[in-house]
This record gives structure tokens, C-alpha cells and sequence, in this order.
């Protein structure tokens, strides 16, 4: 099912961190702040390496004492009219969350990548995207990768969606899964990133020359006007990203990245919705389902923030079913990512169930979805699922607490 | 598509040799996915790493649970299920040791003496390098200079040329073994043979 028949010159092998860290050198970012110790990748690695070779000019790489301190010069270097990157995941995307606000309250441009992986306790390094998802709220566009190309692709797209609306961007890519694979990908030319991205143009900058505050204080006159125009910002790039998306694709010969996809979706009836890198080994599974007969496709949700409502509707409209694949659970409430759809209007006239899949780094495998897929397709599938949940070890737990 | 998994210690190099394996696949103008068994790496503690390689890209991201090729460069781990698990019947089985060993149930085993080739070219015994000639020449999914560009783009200056001597010493000890075993019965070469048991 390829749509690429031979593999494009231009690929190289590169781990997903290495070539998301040249694709944003390629950006040329003017100022990097870092805490290079762990939770973090080899992007920051690879973008401070760039720096100190000399590949990347006029950017200053700050290692910084704590991942709020990486914020904190985030917010500082931006506002100072510097264009600004930095990379962090989990626990560290967490300490940054005070200063998360202050970025997008401030209408500050900043690209961040965050590679996903769990929040503890317990200590877990793998792979899932609680640590993103919990900070949904924090006024930043959110993006989700499929692979490592849409990583890098996404990055060029990020900061010019950042910069034309005043937004800061995650771009969300899952952790050691993508970061940590080697496979053949093309890393934008300098000239190619040039043509879509322009200088950065700050439309305000602290300038000791010609002082001025920024986020001052505002009261209850006129909070709820800022938080309403922050909304409505946002919002925009629901129109804004696809048509990034398109002109950056037609530069680089790529299908267009796009704020959701339809995978196999005519005549659908049962539909699994997911994020991130399992969008590869379900598209496989949706394949061989197809093979048997079955009525199956996939969406893949790219732009979680905005939330593009009206384009999943439309992607949703004639299934029967639809199976939220989510690789995050809100402890009490379920499945993010099916509440969001519920309340888009997804799933009037269809099931919605809610599948917690991949917690803490369990591989999604090829043969967990299979099952999954026949489940739903015999309307076996209980409104919400664990995936591959073990339940001797739960009966062990279970019984242990009610013998005490 | 054809999956390999490669089983050592941490240290010795076992996702490099994954990787290496990749990037010989795309010089060869291929599709390789490689990737290891995530966790807190710590040295000697077994890990291991993997390797798809297929003519569409790979989208499918799930460990290889049903290799093709099982590589190890240590044979101190064989007593472990694991290395064996989901092997294809027939599937191919590369294990570092200068001695050659029997392992019931798994008669297509073959052994290169990948960590005494390294550190006879190289000064250091890592076993990972040499086994890249060795599955060239036993699997034929590489070319050999594939595995030379890919040698040659991971290391430099002289320590590059050694390590390309040690692919292609590990490659003609391959080829040099399937013509032995062609000539010799193959029961008379297990006799010698060290007997190693895996752990129930």
C-alpha cells in the first residue's frame, strides 16, 4: 500500500533525534537553552554539537540548571526577538509547565520538541504521551508525528505557524520509538528551509532603547478578553497549518502533513482513531483487515491543539464505530482523546470506544490490534478497554490487598 | 520483509551492529528500520536491538518478536530462551565464539570468531563489527560494500580501515566455513563441538 515506490535520494540513515536535530539547525535558530541531562534526547545533543561545529551560526546553545530555567530563557530570548528552540520530555516537560503558560500568554514563538514518554511515579523512561497531553491546556499549538520524516517535516512548519500567529508550537514525537530509531530520512536543504521560512520579525521585542512590559498585569476588566482572543488565535491555525503544510510538502515532494488523515476510509465502518508512531503498525494491521473483508480504516490525528473538530467530523461522518486509540489515560475520567472527540460532536450516530493502549513503553503490536480490530468488528469491545491488560498479575494484586 | 535481532551486553556494541545493519540495507538502496530494546542500558546486562529491512518502508514499529536472523555477540547468553524465541524454522543464527557449539534444537547455528578478529585488527574486542561481515556473507541481505560504507561512515581515520579489514576477515571466514561444510560431513564437524543447554 506504499505510495513511494523507490526511496528518495535523499535519504539518509539517521536516528529520528539526528535528523529532527539538523532539520531545526536548518531552521537557524538564534538561541537554544538546555538542560542537557536526563529526561531528554540526543536532539539537544545533536543541535548543541551543530553549534559548536560551526554548522549552525549566530545561535547561542545555553545549558541551563533545570528545564524551567530552559523555559524561563525560552521566554527571555523570544521576547528579546530571537527566534527559539528547545527540546524536553516527561518529568521535564512538567517542571516546565509555569513557564509553558507564561510562553503562550505572552504570544511568545517558541518551538519545542517534546519526545513523549510516561510520567512517573513509578520511574518509568518509555514511551506513552501522558507528559504532552497533560499540558493540553497550556495555550501551546500541539502537533503529533506519525515517523521520524513527519518529525523533521513538522519542524520548518512549526516555527512559521509560530511566528505568523504569535503561538508557541510542540511538536510531539514519541520517545525512543522515533527518537531512538535509525531508518532513511531527508533532512531539508538549507536552501529549501530558506525558501519557507523567513527571518524571524517579531512584531514586539523588549528593547532596552525603547522600554516596555509585557505581560503586565491584567484584571478581571479584561482576562477573560485575552484568554477569548488566545482562543480565537489559536484557532486560526485550524485554516493556517494545512496551508503551511502544503506549501512545504510541495518543496520537499512529500505528501502534505495535514491536521488529520483518513487511512482506508471509504465504505469504513469501524474506524480507530490514534496519535503518534502507532499509526504505522495499525495502518499494517488496517491492510491485512481489509485483505479479510473487513470494513476497516484509520484517522490519524496530527494537530491536537487546535482541536480540528470540524475535519474529524468530516473524516468520521460514515463510521459506525470509532475506536480511540489513546496512549494516555486520565486517571478518572478515561480516554483524552475520546472526550475531546465526544465533545467535538464525533460519534452522534456512532459507537465510541475508548482503547488505553502502550502505557509506560508496552509495545502496541501488530498482533494485539488484530485482535482489537476483530473485537470491534463483532461488537465485543466494552466502552472502555485496556489493551493487552494483564490480568493474572491484577488477580495477584487483587488478592494480596484483600488478604491484608 | 526480513527482521533481525541481535542479543549481547551492554557494551558490546549490539545496537551499533543493528544500526550498522540499517544503514548497509539504505546504502543499499533499501528500507531498514533499526531500533533497540529500550531501558536503562547498564554494561554487561543483556540487551538487545533490532533490525527490519524490506523493498517499502517499514511502518510497522513492534520489536521483532519473529526474526529471520538471530545475531549474538556473546555466547555466554545462549543458556537464555529469549535468544531462540519466535525464530523462524531455518532462520539464521550467528554467535561470536572461536570455538564451534552445538545448541540442541538450533542446527543451523554457526559460529565467527567475531570478538578475536576485532581485536586482532582493531586492538579492542568488540564483537559487533566483524558480525557484520559475517551476516553479509551468511544472509546475503547486505552487500559487503554496504557494510564497508557504513564501516566507514561510523568510524574514522585509521580505526575505520581496521574495522573494514575485520568485516572482511569475518566475511571470508563465513564464506570460507559454508565451503568446508559443504566438503565435510556434517555430523564429524559437531563432534567437536561444545554442547551448550538452555535455562528451563
Amino acid at each position: 500500500m506504499s505510495p513511494e515506490p523507490t526511496l528518495a535520494a535523499a535519504r539518509r540513515p539517521l536516528e529520528g533525534s539526528r535528523a529532527v536535530a539538523e532539520t531545526v539547525a536548518r531552521c537557524r535558530p538564534q538561541v537554544v537553552p538546555a538542560y542537557p541531562i536526563s529526561p531528554q534526547t540526543h536532539i539537544v545533543e545533536g543541535v548543541g554539537a551543530l553549534v559548536r561545529g560551526g554548522e549552525l551560526e549566530h545561535c547561542e546553545f545555553v545549558t541551563v540548571e533545570s528545564e524551567f530555567g530552559a523555559m524561563s530563557v525560552c521566554i527571555g530570548a523570544s521576547a528579546a526577538g530571537a527566534r527559539t528552540y528547545t527540546a524536553t520530555s516527561s518529568q521535564g516537560l512538567l517542571f516546565m509547565a509555569e513557564a509553558l503558560y507564561n510562553a503562550s500568554g505572552l504570544g511568545l514563538p517558541i518551538v519545542m520538541t517534546v519526545a513523549n514518554r510516561a510520567l512517573g511515579a513509578p520511574i518509568n523512561i518509555w514511551n506513552d504521551q501522558s507528559d504532552s497531553l497533560s499540558q493540553r491546556d497550556s495555550g501551546w499549538i500541539q502537533l503529533y508525528a506519525r515517523d521520524s520524516q513527519a518529525a523533521c517535516d513538522l519542524h520548518p512548519i512549526a516555527f512559521r505557524l509560530a511566528e505568523e500567529l504569535s503561538v508557541p508550537v510542540m511538536v510531539c514525537m514519541d520517545g525512543f520509538v522515533l527518537t531512538h530509531a535509525v531508518e532513511p530520512l531527508d533532512v531539508p536543504g538549507q536552501e529549501v528551509v530558506d525558501g519557507f521560512l523567513p527571518p524571524y520579525a517579531p512584531c514586539q521585542v523588549l528593547d532596552p532603547a525603547a522600554p516596555l512590559s509585557i505581560g503586565a498585569m491584567v484584571g478581571p476588566e479584561a482576562f477573560t478578553e485575552v484568554r477569548y482572543l488566545a482562543h480565537h488565535r489559536m484557532e486560526t491555525a485550524v485554516q493556517r497549518f494545512p496551508e503551511l503544510a502544503r506549501r512545504y510538502a510541495k518543496l520537499v515532494g512529500r505528501p502534505a502533513e495535514d491536521l488529520a488523515r483518513g487511512y482506508r476510509l471509504e465504505d469504513a465502518r469501524t474506524v480507530v482513531v490514534a496519535m503518534g508512531s502507532v499509526l504505522g503498525t495499525l495502518e499494517d494491521v488496517v491492510d491485512e483487515a481489509r485483505g479479510r473483508g473487513l470494513a476497516v480504516g484509520a484517522v490519524e490525528l496530527t494537530c491536537f491543539r487546535p482541536f480540528p473538530a470540524g475535519k474529524l467530523r468530516e473524516l468520521l461522518v460514515d463510521a459506525e464505530h470509532v475506536v480511540v486509540l489513546e496512549r494516555a489515560l486520565s486517571v478518572g475520567s478515561g480516554g483524552i482523546l475520546t472526550a475531546e472527540l465526544a465533545a467535538a460532536g464525533v460519534g452522534a450516530h456512532a459507537r465510541i470506544t475508548t482503547v488505553i493502549a502502550g502505557l509506560g513503553g508496552r509495545p502496541v503490536t501488530a498482533k494485539a490490534l488484530r485482535k482489537l480490530i476483530a473485537d470491534a468488528t463483532a461488537r465485543r469491545l466494552p466502552p472502555m478497554e485496556f489493551l493487552d491488560l494483564d490480568h493474572d498479575l491484577l488477580r495477584r494484586v487483587h488478592a494480596r490487598e484483600n488478604g491484608r | 520483509m526480513y527482521r533481525i535481532r541481535v542479543h549481547g551486553r551492554g557494551g558490546q556494541g549490539v545496537v551499533t551492529a543493528a544500526e550498522l545493519i540499517a544503514w548497509a540495507a539504505i546504502y543499499d538502496g533499501r528500507y531498514a528500520l533499526a531500533f533497540p530494546s529500550f531501558g536503562s542500558e547498564r554494561t554487561g546486562a543483556p540487551v538487545e536491538a533490532y533490525c527490519s529491512i524490506g523493498d517499502a518502508p517499514i511502518r510497522s514499529r513492534e520489536p521483532v518478536e519473529a526474526p529471520d536472523a538471530v545475531l549474538v555477540l556473546d555466547a555466554t547468553l545462549l543458556n537464555r530462551p529469549r535468544i531462540f524465541t519466535g525464530l523462524r524454522p531455518g532462520g539464521l543464527v550467528l554467535v561470536d565464539s572461536t570455538a564451534p557449539l552445538a545448541v540442541p534444537g538450533v542446527p543451523q547455528l554457526r559460529t565467527v570468531p567475531a570478538a578475536r578478529i576485532a581485536l586482532a585488527r582493531t586492538g579492542r574486542a568488540m564483537a559487533n563489527v566483524p558480525m557484520l561481515g559475517a551476516f553479509a556473507a551468511a544472509s546475503g541481505i547486505v552487500s559487503l560494500e554496504a557494510v564497508h560504507t557504513a564501516v566507514g561512515k561510523r568510524f574514522s581515520g585509521p580505526v575505520s580501515q581496521a574495522n573494514r579489514d575485520a568485516v572482511d576477515e569475518a566475511y571470508t571466514y563465513l564464506t570460507e566455513a559454508a565451503r568446508e561444510a559443504d566438503e565435510v560431513d556434517a555430523p564429524n564437524a559437531t563432534t567437536a563441538s561444545r554442547e551448550v543447554h538452555h535455562v528451563a
